[in-house]
């Protein structure tokens, strides 16, 4: 008997969820004539929430369908929800003791409760215990388990990857075919090994790793990969840590990250609450063993990253690629050799009100946010809290820290982290998205500058004429002491 | 799905590489429980530049926007191609798009068309030189016309391109399959979640 060929992690994945797959050279039977149809993938979990779902709860009652599997389906409050105000749940949609002040998102959160009752989909509501921003609750309810499917209608579902699931974001059709079909037709996604070697200097973050990662493929270099994170460093990381990483495969135009389980994998999972338990958890872990990409396997693309060269990272422009080591300068566009390079870090300085070669050490800002599905977990604020101990944010500084999720923020105040936040000046909120993106009440006025933990320094992202530098939670808590950009070993 | 074969129309050249979704339209924008009307908000921020190409008359009308590398990058709001589509766009054309505003497109009657950056600044140049210019996109024959004797192919699988040419819903055609997918959930371990268990 011959042994079966080498597979990538994300082939194994890829494979054990084929409904029907693509013949291979043959081309498919779909009229008319031959016509390749793309694999039909079964999806272990479908994560919903409230800016992405409603048009496709509108398709499915226009075609008269339903929820194929709504027990594969979860559904939380967390894109356009408030930050002040949410202790708890319970609170009032409307009326004066109504945290949610705007009607536009009053409206689109009611659409959620309305559909996810109509449907009989398990919600996650403003306030409750369980509510957070989608991708930190996954992992934290033990939902998120390796090799499964995970889909959301966002792009940072990629978060998931960090426990080996294949997971990614689609856009509101998909949500639609996914809550009627539970599958989805894909083109199978070539392959892409990160290796990142060595180990991660002192004070430098999955953060700074991920933003260098980016930095060196580009926003474009991951377009039609799944990349799979290897190599030393990654090993070394937390789940956290790793969750950040994955998090921003997006950002390098890759839908999905991977990183193989390990024994920090399993660790994290167990005694979850949706983890398996009991015979069911050994039967799982011996499967989830199998998750490696095999010896000999061959990738479509790889690259590699000298771990022990990082420093802290920060971005510069308008996009995430456009970043350097915290101790470089702003860059002078007439050195980019690709003429669009050029023009495109030629608009970002103006957009960014920045002059080439000013020392990033002196940018100064005015907004601090540490938070997002990024770097809002635990974890994170830990580190945030570590910085901020004893110390305290400089004056004309906002700093907001807003935990991932209710778990997060329960989980912190029992460390009295919230204390160490509130005492250094910060303001510490409720859980949700909040200035990742401009569509909650936390935004930047036009102008104003951000160090922010989250992942998109797009043009307006955190506010219309805002400006953006992405950061890890460290370098955003000491550059709330100072005011500019800083690192902690700086203070 | 209105069914797309060929489309005809000029074009606003847009000179900007790394057009991400929130760009496209955004977030504020993103309230709406409707897919109609985000034709508004399309690049509202550059809309307000008086200077902007959409904001020029002679671009008005024009259906098929040719734009730098990474288009569509970031964000997976498919109200990035509601706008596009409400605005009056059939056409996206670039060298890369960023994967979900492509996946997107195709589902939401937008023709994405990859083609190379030299072929898409001649376009640019066609544009900005002759705005009345018109361009043919031809689906079934997998290729751009343009000018007097310009011609650039282009690709596409043949499963997309047969979907956009029926105009034919996805979930539909999925749902042959529905037997498949019962069997194939026959199969899956009893130790994977759900939401209502623990």
């Amino acid at each position: 008997m011959t042994s079966p060929p080498p597979r990538t992690l994300a082939e194994k994945i890829w494979e054990a969820h084929l409904v029907r797959a693509t013949p291979r050279g043959a081309g498919g039977t779909v009229p008319p004539g031959s016509v390749s149809e793309p694999d039909l993938l079964y999806i272990d979990l479908h994560l919903v929430h409230e800016v992405t779902s409603p048009q496709a709860f509108d398709g499915l009652r226009a075609a008269s369908r339903g929820v194929r599997r709504p027990d594969l389906t979860v559904a939380t409050e967390d894109h356009n929800v408030p930050t002040l105000g949410v202790t708890g749940p319970g609170l009032p949609l409307s009326g004066p003791l109504s945290p949610v002040t705007d009607p536009v998102s009053r409206t689109q959160i009611e659409t959620l409760r309305k559909n996810c009752a109509e449907f009989g989909i398990r919600l996650y509501p403003m306030g409750d215990a369980g509510q957070g921003v989608v991708h930190v609750i996954g992992p934290q309810l033990g939902l998120t388990q390796p090799g499964m499917t995970i889909v959301c209608g966002d792009s940072h579902t990629s978060t998931h990857g960090a426990f080996a699931s294949l997971a990614f974001g689609i856009g509101t059709s998909e949500v639609e075919h996914v809550l009627a079909t539970q599958t989805l037709s894909q083109r199978r996604p070539r392959t892409m090994a990160v290796n990142v070697e060595g180990a991660l200097p002192e004070g430098v973050t999955a953060k700074d790793l991920i933003l260098a990662i980016i930095a060196q493929i580009g926003t474009g270099g991951g377009q039609g990969y799944v990349i799979e994170y290897r190599g030393e460093a990654i090993r070394a990381l937390s789940m956290e840590g790793r969750m950040t990483v994955c998090n921003m495969s997006i950002e390098a135009g890759a839908r999905a990250g991977l990183v193989a389980p390990d024994e920090v994998t399993f660790a994290y999972l167990k005694d979850k609450q949706h983890a398996p338990h009991g015979e069911a958890w050994e039967e799982a872990v011996s499967a989830w063993r199998s998750l490696v990409t095999d010896e000999g396997a061959a990738f479509d693309h790889e690259v590699r990253i000298d771990a022990t060269a990082l420093s802290p990272y920060v971005t510069w422009g308008t996009n995430p690629g456009q970043a350097l080591p915290l101790s470089g300068a702003v860059p002078d566009p007439a050195s980019f050799e690709d003429p669009g390079a050029a023009a495109a870090a030629t608009r970002a300085l103006s957009y960014m009100g920045l002059e080439p070669g000013t020392a990033l050490r002196d940018v100064t800002v005015n907004t601090v946010f540490v938070g997002s599905c990024t770097n809002g977990r635990i974890e994170d604020l830990r580190a945030a809290a570590a910085v901020l101990d004893g110390r305290h944010v400089a004056e004309g500084v906002r700093m907001l820290v807003v935990p991932g999720s209710m778990a997060v923020r329960a989980c912190a105040e029992a460390e009295g982290l919230d204390r160490v936040f509130t005492e250094a000046g910060a303001e510490w909120r409720g859980a949700g998205c909040s200035m990742c993106l401009g569509m909650n009440p936390d935004t930047l006025a036009p102008g104003e500058r951000s160090a922010s933990t989250s992942n998109r320094n797009f043009e307006g992202r955190q506010g219309k004429g805002g400006r953006t530098h992405l950061v890890s939670p460290e370098v955003a808590a000491a550059t709330a002491v100072t005011g500019r950009l800083t690192a902690p070993a700086d203070l | 799905m209105e069914p797309f074969t060929q489309h005809t129309g000029r074009v606003v050249p847009l000179r900007r590489t790394n057009v991400d979704t929130d760009q496209i339209i955004p977030a504020v924008w993103l309230k709406q429980v409707s897919r109609a009307g985000f034709g508004k908000g399309l690049f509202a921020a550059w809309r307000e530049d008086p200077s902007f190409v959409l904001n020029q008359d002679v671009y008005r009308g024009a259906s098929i926007l040719v734009a730098g590398t990474d288009f569509g990058t970031g964000s997976s709001r498919e109200h990035a191609v509601w706008a596009l589509t409400d605005y009056g766009f059939r056409v996206v054309i670039s060298p890369r798009f960023g994967d979900i505003f492509r996946s997107n497109a195709t589902k939401a009657g937008l023709l994405p068309v990859v083609l190379p950056g030299a072929v898409v600044a001649e376009l640019q140049d066609l544009a900005e030189n002759d705005p009345a210019a018109t361009v043919t996109v031809d689906l079934d024959a997998r290729v751009v016309r343009y000018g007097a004797s310009g011609e650039a192919a282009f690709e596409i699988d043949d499963y997309t391109r047969w979907r956009l040419m029926a105009g034919l819903d996805d979930i539909g055609l999925t749902l042959r399959y529905a037997d498949d997918i019962t069997v194939f959930e026959q199969t899956r371990p009893a130790w994977l979640p759900t939401a209502q268990q623990a």
